[in-house]
């Protein structure tokens, strides 16, 4: 599905602040892949995902959509097929804006000319889909965005992102600025509707449980490389422990440091 | 005097729908406004000089404030300009055009030309009261003007914009180019500010290209004395009335200025001063009312 060749990101090259946020990937994504990535601050996880969602473009290198070259393509055009949750649920919905509104722009991807679509039925239809969340959310419908809460703005952005049925799905810590209870709640919902959906998807995590309890396959990045990929059965016995003694051989520096950052 | 002002505060009031739309739909602070105001004016005046019907004048003024913000649009978007430094190169290039327009010269006058105005009044003259024939015929020009934007801003399209203004990244996300939606408002913008100018052009009797002078801070006063009045919603219905009544309000208080200033020593040329003064007072009162409610919700929590 996506292909990334031989990319390199390298940020103020040739100068003294030269940083190489990514270096040499080599990545295939299969079709149905739930993919968890994890990784200290800096390691490259974000700008992996940039690189995927067309923020920045490689240095070096070529990325791949079912055999297209989509590496110079611009975001807003790979938006089309590249669905993105950003840890920050305001990005993913206008906060003066209602939530039906909200819904009839999220609905459908693309640019959109001068009619009017929203009607009694899509209004209906949005909210049988609003079910779903277990939120009450439907009989909200006039209410703006700013009275809502992150997890229910977070769990909206999903859904909606969900119904325009994307190729891939990027879950950048999509669960990370959310209470603990919000956060189960949003990261049960991604599990549902992936499987519900067969979305291939990609999801950073800080937490080392949810790495392994989700999905198909686990990725560990350091220092802008791709360091542990693990999938299948391997996967399925990984714990907790083995993935941190793991990640103690394979980084290429001290991390007693890093124990903070990645709860287990 | 009433209808002094209402005539003057919904001519103006057009304009003040196009700084509306830029300022808080799109969130682009656009300077070009001073500069496509009297470009309205400009095109106005030299088509009834050349005999051309007054209602395609008017469609010419506005296609050339369309054009005008489509350059700013398109200066901002490729050339990566600021917002505010692509509006105020757009500005300083109209000035030239616009005498350019006016065949050289600053100021042209339309005193015994037949305007739109000058067509209604004749017509209406009899049947209504001559001093509430313009007053009526502006009040159904803004009201069917405010009209279109509500329509324009509940469709796909226009969501989109309104979206946009607040949260960019959720329109890249959509799969949208948001630069396409900025040339779209802008443009849109500055072709109502042109349609303003084209009318305040026919009442004053003359095209100038000062005209647009600070116009930008009438309309931004005005939109903030309209958001002032009414209490927040998200209704675009709503927002575009307050713009409007914001308009009138504010012509009223310039109204006062310049007929009664001089009991405080105040000459016309003191105006700019107090439009400045009003935006910062506004600026200062929404704040401290913003802080009165957030101290008011923390003590209903406690």
């Amino acid at each position: 599905m996506i292909a990334i060749k031989d990319a390199s990101v390298i940020f103020n090259q040739g100068t003294v602040n030269e940083n190489r946020a990514l270096q040499d990937i080599n990545l295939n994504v299969k079709e149905g892949d739930f993919i968890t990535i994890i990784g200290s601050n800096g390691a490259g996880k974000s700008t992996l995902f940039n690189l995927i969602a067309g923020t920045i473009t490689p240095t070096v290198g070529t990325i791949h959509l079912n055999g297209r070259n989509i590496t110079r393509e611009p975001e807003y055009k790979r938006a089309q097929y590249i669905g993105r949750i950003f840890q920050n649920p305001l990005l993913g919905t206008a906060s003066n804006m209602s939530l039906a509104d909200n819904m009839m722009i999220t609905y459908r991807k693309g640019f959109k000319w001068l009619k009017r679509s929203l009607n009694n039925k899509m209004k209906e239809y949005f909210q049988s889909e609003l079910v779903q969340l277990k939120m009450g959310l439907e009989s909200r419908m006039k209410e703006n965005l700013l009275m809502f809460s992150g997890g229910q703005r977070q769990a909206l952005t999903l859904l909606m992102m969900v119904l325009s049925k994307p190729s891939l799905i990027l879950l950048d810590e999509h669960t990370a600025a959310l209470d603990p209870k919000n956060a189960g709640i949003v990261l049960e919902l991604t599990n549902t509707f992936v499987k519900e959906y067969h979305l291939t998807s990609m999801m950073i995590t800080h937490n080392m449980s949810h790495a392994i309890e989700y999905g198909n396959r686990l990725l560990m990045m350091d220092q802008g490389g791709i360091i542990f990929d693990v999938s299948g059965d391997a996967k399925q016995e990984l714990t907790v422990e083995k993935l941190v003694q793991k990640f103690h051989e394979l980084r290429h520096h001290g991390f007693e440091n890093d124990r903070a950052l990645l709860s287990e | 005097m009433i209808e002094g002002i209402l005539v003057e505060g919904l001519i103006y009031g057009i304009m003040v729908l196009g700084v509306f739309i830029t300022f808080r739909v799109l969130d682009f602070p656009d300077l070009t406004v001073d500069g496509s105001f009297p470009l309205g004016a400009a095109l106005m005046v030299q088509c009834l000089l050349l005999g051309v019907n007054g209602w395609l004048a008017l469609m010419v003024a506005f296609f050339g404030g369309v054009i005008a913000g489509i350059v700013t649009a398109l200066i901002h978007n490729h050339l990566k300009v600021p917002n505010l430094l692509a509006g105020i190169l757009t500005m300083t290039m109209l000035y030239s055009i616009n005498i350019r327009i006016l065949g050289n010269r600053a100021n042209v006058p339309i005193i015994d030309q037949k305007t739109i105005l000058s067509d209604i009044s004749s017509r209406l003259s009899g049947t209504i009261p001559d001093e509430y024939i313009l007053m009526l015929f502006f009040v159904i020009v803004a009201l069917v003007v405010k009209l279109l934007i509500d329509l324009f801003f509940r469709t796909d399209l226009g969501m989109t914009i309104g979206a946009m203004g607040n949260n960019e990244q959720m329109i890249i996300c959509q799969g949208i180019n948001p630069k396409t939606l900025k040339t779209i408002g802008l443009g849109l913008s500055n072709g109502l500010v042109a349609v303003s100018g084209a009318f305040a052009a026919q009442y004053l009797g003359f095209a100038d290209v000062g005209l647009g002078q600070g116009i930008i801070i009438s309309g931004l006063a005005s939109v903030m004395i309209g958001e002032f009045l009414i209490m927040k919603s998200n209704r675009i219905g709503v927002l575009t009335l307050c713009a409007l009544a914001g308009s009138i309000l504010f012509h009223a208080v310039m109204y006062v200025g310049r007929y009664y200033g001089y009991v405080i020593h105040m000459t016309p040329n003191d105006l700019n001063l107090i439009k400045g003064l009003l935006i910062i007072v506004l600026l200062i009162v929404t704040q401290s009312r913003k802080l009165n409610m957030a101290t008011l919700k923390a003590m209903v929590r406690k």
